[in-house]
């Protein structure tokens, strides 16, 4: 477990952090509207009348939105309220034309879930730690104001504008930078599962308001201070380091933490007071008249679960349960769910290919995803996304190791051609003349010469120095060019070193 | 033009929806005979009544020109066809000025049309222009309008003094008994179809909250506000209303179900129905002309067959105040959207920032009793008050809706006066806002309840200005309490109208 401590010149301190996430839900439309969501479109072009708040106009509930955050609020086993209702957030601001939100205070549609994280790959059993998630709950994104378009006028870009987003509210769980990075990691990843959400934070997709108070051990929650709009994981943490040091050291000076929100500045690494309690808005929230309370039935519920694709936790632990993967490799390729997807498209074809179980094949497969794939594309800085190399030609060439065809080593090489040219394994091991030698003969020949040439260092092996015979193996695969089978090249030196 | 059609001209103001409808389609005179002599009467009554914010006589040629074609041709008309009507000006009308009778949306030309409206036309129904009206539907006298007042057709015997039209559809209440329109639109929150009705001596039906789309009507008040029909008669009201109501996707609010064949289905024959009369409304003062012409209500009912009996609504005194914290409270969520950014009137005084441009646009464009009843909601919504305020005004609401659904066990409708009085003067009341929400006291019940309710004009007043009898029904029962509204009509025998002065 994670024991992080701030170092004050008056002794320890623990920070006690909370995170509010606003995701974007995946959808074709807005929260209230038909208009499409498409991010990067021209300023305005994406805005119906009832997003501009025309006189008369009136929302009307998307329930695919509705039915992304249920299946969100499904995935982390979380209280989903059949009966919640909409209410509007009254402020005046140049982004948000009908001047209230429209979101949900007094009944949100999902409760209390919670979400595991673990903060040791390696060890996941043993690092891993229980968020608890107050709420989920549905409400329209504002627009984008843009203040340096012109000298003294601020442009208005309504794209945004009602968009759905959910905002999902963590107890005040986590006690450090990493719980919270943790925490946010796998939201991320839970949303990308479930599909209700892309997680594009850099696209503003996802984005976290960072709850911090510190307090010495044992003393109840300090004042906490609120970070407005943190777009990154690694923001975040820094957020959060920065903001607890700060509050230690205003607390250590004699001072008092103001309940305000902050902004973070992702140039120097800071937070700064944006608009303290005094000046917080009074929202005056109530039930938005224009819409009906929200009643679902079994049949919307029973859809939703059924609709849940196989969950990270669960998949990872199929993956080392059933798989037989190494904690670390199941940890990393069930990550991103579109990683899952690419190595479950290579077993199977592995599988087939190879006529084995898809356990089988699937230690292999995982080995040479997390170390020669994912390695040869970051060289190209590519990512799996858009590997020139498919999950099919992935498994003909892990069959063409499997039945002896080539050697690991060759497989390299192969790998290396593929990406290059995008031809297939099989062609590329005929073409270039890579196929394994299992000719004893050969074998003996080249091991031959391999001791000869070396006579001194087989005195040395005789004398002891067993440590010599990767030695031999490696001179001797490196005179027939790697394509000696390693298990007859290891035979027959064996053979004759005695 | 030959002479008699002069003649023919002047006679056709004096039809109502179904003449006009029946005229049309029997080829009696043609639609466009109708507009052009609607128009004329619009015009020539303009000046004195400000009814209009704007008219819109092409408009009205042109859908009379679209009915001509299609009787000609042959083709199924509409419920409306021919029929030229006022529309309030709170209905969104694409290509026509909408303003909601505030200077914050003078010059907004909407690029949308109403659903109502929209249905409307589709009935064949022409446009005349866009009424004027209490500004937002705030009010009961249409003196909040930010386009001057309308005064009323209605005098009192010998007497010049200007009367209020009732409010807030006053522009309709004028056009309709005025005779220069033969039907108009309205809306109505706490009364604002019924009242200015009861004042002017015509005849108008608020349906159960759902039934007609909100979808393109200004809003003031979500949660109460509803269109409905205002016109010379009963059966003019049950038309009309046919071709307005009906589900509408757009409103989360519209209640989706088939609209009912009320004008087919009217039967003034009350036997075997109950009649309730709530001992509560019979308040302390009740203006005697009232109280009369509600027991003259009683006996006609009876006439026609209605047993009566006594009912209670123990909640009805706290309905005033209730309604005075949630339509506010609405609306002054409502109304925020009207902040200069976007449309409508922009004040942006030298250096001002963002906060500065909402405060001078919104001092400019809002009339006082839109300002007052924005501070009244934000008050009752605000952190520390909304408890005790809006949550508590809820929990009234409740009860009070309890109250009705109690009394329909028992009896099919409620019978009460409309309006505490006849008209007042314009001016009499404008300077106590507490006075003036008194009106409302007999209709705002039924717009918390959401129930269908209707104003039908039930005699005189001894100074000569009519009195309005109220009809209640149960959710959905627009049928029952137009059957109550036509016994009424059918003994009243009401055929007084204004003299023209103008």
């Amino acid at each position: 477990m994670s024991s992080y401590r701030i170092q004050g010149a008056t002794g320890e301190w623990e920070v006690v952090i909370g995170l509010e996430v606003h995701a974007q839900i995946t959808t074709q439309a807005k929260l209230f509207s038909g208009s499409a969501t498409a991010f990067g479109a021209e300023p305005n072009t994406q805005v119906s009348l009832v997003d501009a708040a025309m006189p008369g106009m009136l929302p009307v509930l998307n329930r695919e939105c509705i039915r992304q955050a249920v299946r969100t609020g499904m995935a982390i086993e979380a209280q989903i309220n059949t009966w919640s209702r909409f209410d509007r957030k009254n402020y005046f601001y140049a982004d948000l034309p009908q001047g209230y939100q429209i979101s949900q205070l007094y009944h949100p549609l999902v409760g209390e879930g919670a979400i595991e994280i673990v903060l040791d790959d390696k060890n996941p059993e043993g690092s891993a730690k229980v968020i608890g998630v107050e709420r989920i709950h549905v409400e329209q994104d504002a627009g984008k104001l843009m203040h340096d378009q012109h000298p003294t006028m601020s442009y208005v870009d309504l794209n945004r504008s009602g968009v759905a987003l959910m905002e999902i509210v963590s107890r005040p769980d986590m006690t450090s930078p990493a719980e919270a990075g943790a925490y946010l990691t796998k939201l991320r990843q839970i949303l990308r599962y479930v599909g209700s959400c892309d997680g594009n934070m850099d696209q503003g997709s996802m984005r976290a308001d960072v709850n911090v108070s510190v307090r010495r051990a044992g003393e109840p929650l300090g004042t906490r201070t609120e970070t407005k709009n943190v777009n990154s994981v690694r923001f975040v943490m820094a957020a959060i380091e920065h903001e607890a040091s700060r509050q230690v050291d205003v607390l250590e000076a004699g001072g008092k933490i103001v309940q305000e929100t902050r902004l973070f500045d992702p140039g120097t690494g800071t937070t700064r007071s944006m608009r303290s309690k005094e000046d917080a808005h009074d929202y005056r929230y109530f039930p938005d008249p224009d819409l009906l309370p929200l009643v679902l039935d079994q049949a919307f519920l029973d859809e939703c679960r059924a609709s849940l694709p196989e969950l990270p936790d669960a998949k990872r632990a199929r993956y080392t349960d059933v798989l037989g993967l190494s904690p670390y490799n199941a940890a990393v390729l069930t990550a991103d769910v579109d990683t899952a997807a690419w190595f479950e498209t290579l077993i199977t074809a592995s599988a087939a290919k190879q006529g084995k179980d898809e356990a089988a094949v699937a230690k292999q497969a995982a080995n040479w995803l997390t170390s020669e794939l994912f390695g040869a594309l970051n060289k190209l800085g590519k990512g799996l996304e858009d590997s020139p190399v498919s999950p099919t030609s992935a498994a003909e060439l892990l069959a063409l190791v499997g039945d002896g065809t080539i050697s690991g080593s060759i497989a390299k090489q192969v790998l290396e051609k593929m990406l290059e040219t995008g031809d297939g394994a099989a062609a590329i091991v005929e073409r270039e003349g890579l196929k394994q030698t299992t000719d004893t003969g050969a074998i003996e020949a080249a091991v031959d010469a391999v001791l000869a040439a070396n006579a001194d260092k087989v005195e040395q092996y005789r004398g002891g120095k067993e440590a010599l015979f990767g030695f031999f193996v490696g001179q001797t695969m490196k005179a027939m060019a790697g394509k000696g089978n390693p298990q007859l090249v290891n035979q027959v030196l064996k053979a004759k070193l005695g | 033009m030959r002479n008699h059609r002069f003649e023919l001209m002047t006679d056709l103001t004096e039809l109502g929806v179904a003449a006009l409808r029946d005229g049309v389609a029997g080829g009696a005179f043609t639609a466009t005979e109708v507009a052009h002599a609607f128009n004329a009467a619009v015009e020539a009554a303009q000046g004195a009544l400000n009814a209009f914010i704007v008219t819109t006589p092409d408009a009205a040629l042109a859908a009379a020109g679209k009915v001509d074609e299609a009787r000609a041709a042959g083709q199924p008309l509409g419920k409306m066809a021919g029929v030229p009507i006022g529309m309030k000006d709170l209905f969104a009308t694409k290509g026509v000025q909408t303003t909601a009778a505030s200077k914050i949306l003078e010059g907004f030309v909407p690029p949308y049309e109403s659903t109502v409206s929209q249905k409307l036309w589709d009935a064949g129904a022409g446009m005349l222009g866009k009424l004027n009206l209490d500004q937002f539907a705030m009010g009961s006298s249409n003196e909040t309008s930010g386009f001057g007042n309308v005064i009323s057709p209605w005098r009192k015997g010998g007497d010049t003094t200007p009367l209020a039209p009732g409010g807030s559809s006053g522009g309709s209440s004028a056009a309709v008994a005025a005779r220069i329109a033969p039907a108009a639109t309205g809306t109505d929150t706490g009364g604002s179809i019924r009242q200015p009705a009861a004042f002017t001596g015509i005849s108008g039906i608020k349906p159960t909250y759902g039934r007609c789309s909100r979808w393109g009507v200004v809003a003031f008040a979500s949660s109460l506000d509803q269109a409905g029909p205002m016109a010379r008669d009963v059966r003019d009201c049950a038309i009309m209303l046919e071709a307005m109501a009906g589900f509408d996707p757009k409103d989360s609010t519209s209640l989706d179900l088939p609209v009912p064949a009320w004008e087919a289905g009217l039967n003034a024959d009350l036997r075997g129905k109950k009649v309730g009369i709530p001992r509560e409304y019979r308040v302390d003062g009740l203006d005697a002309d009232v109280a009369k012409s509600w027991d003259d209500g009683i006996a006609w009912l009876k006439d026609a067959g209605a047993e009566i009996v006594d009912i209670s609504l123990p909640h009805t005194k706290y309905a005033l105040p209730t309604y005075y914290i949630i339509a506010p409270a609405e609306a002054s969520s409502n109304l925020a959207r009207y902040d200069g950014v976007r449309y409508g009137l922009r004040d942006l005084p030298e250096g001002a920032n963002l906060q500065d441009m909402y405060a001078a646009t919104r001092a400019a464009g809002f009339g006082d009793e839109v300002k007052r009843r924005i501070l009244i909601g934000t008050y009752v919504l605000s952190a520390g008050f909304y408890d005790a305020y809006y949550t508590q005004a809820q929990k009234v609401r409740a009860l009070i809706s309890q109250d009705f659904m109690t009394a329909f066990e028992t009896v099919d409708v409620i019978l009460t006066p409309t309006a505490p009085s006849a008209a007042f003067a314009l001016g009499q009341k404008s300077t106590d806002p507490v006075e003036m929400y008194l009106n409302d006291v007999f209709s705002v019940p039924a717009s918390l309840a959401g129930l269908p309710a209707m104003s039908v004009p039930a005699g005189l007043s001894r100074d000569g200005l009519p009195l309005g009898l109220h009809v209640i029904g149960r959710p959905l029962d627009e049928q029952g309490v137009l059957n109550a509204g036509l016994a009424l009509e059918q003994r009243a025998q009401f055929s007084a109208k204004p003299g023209k002065w103008w």
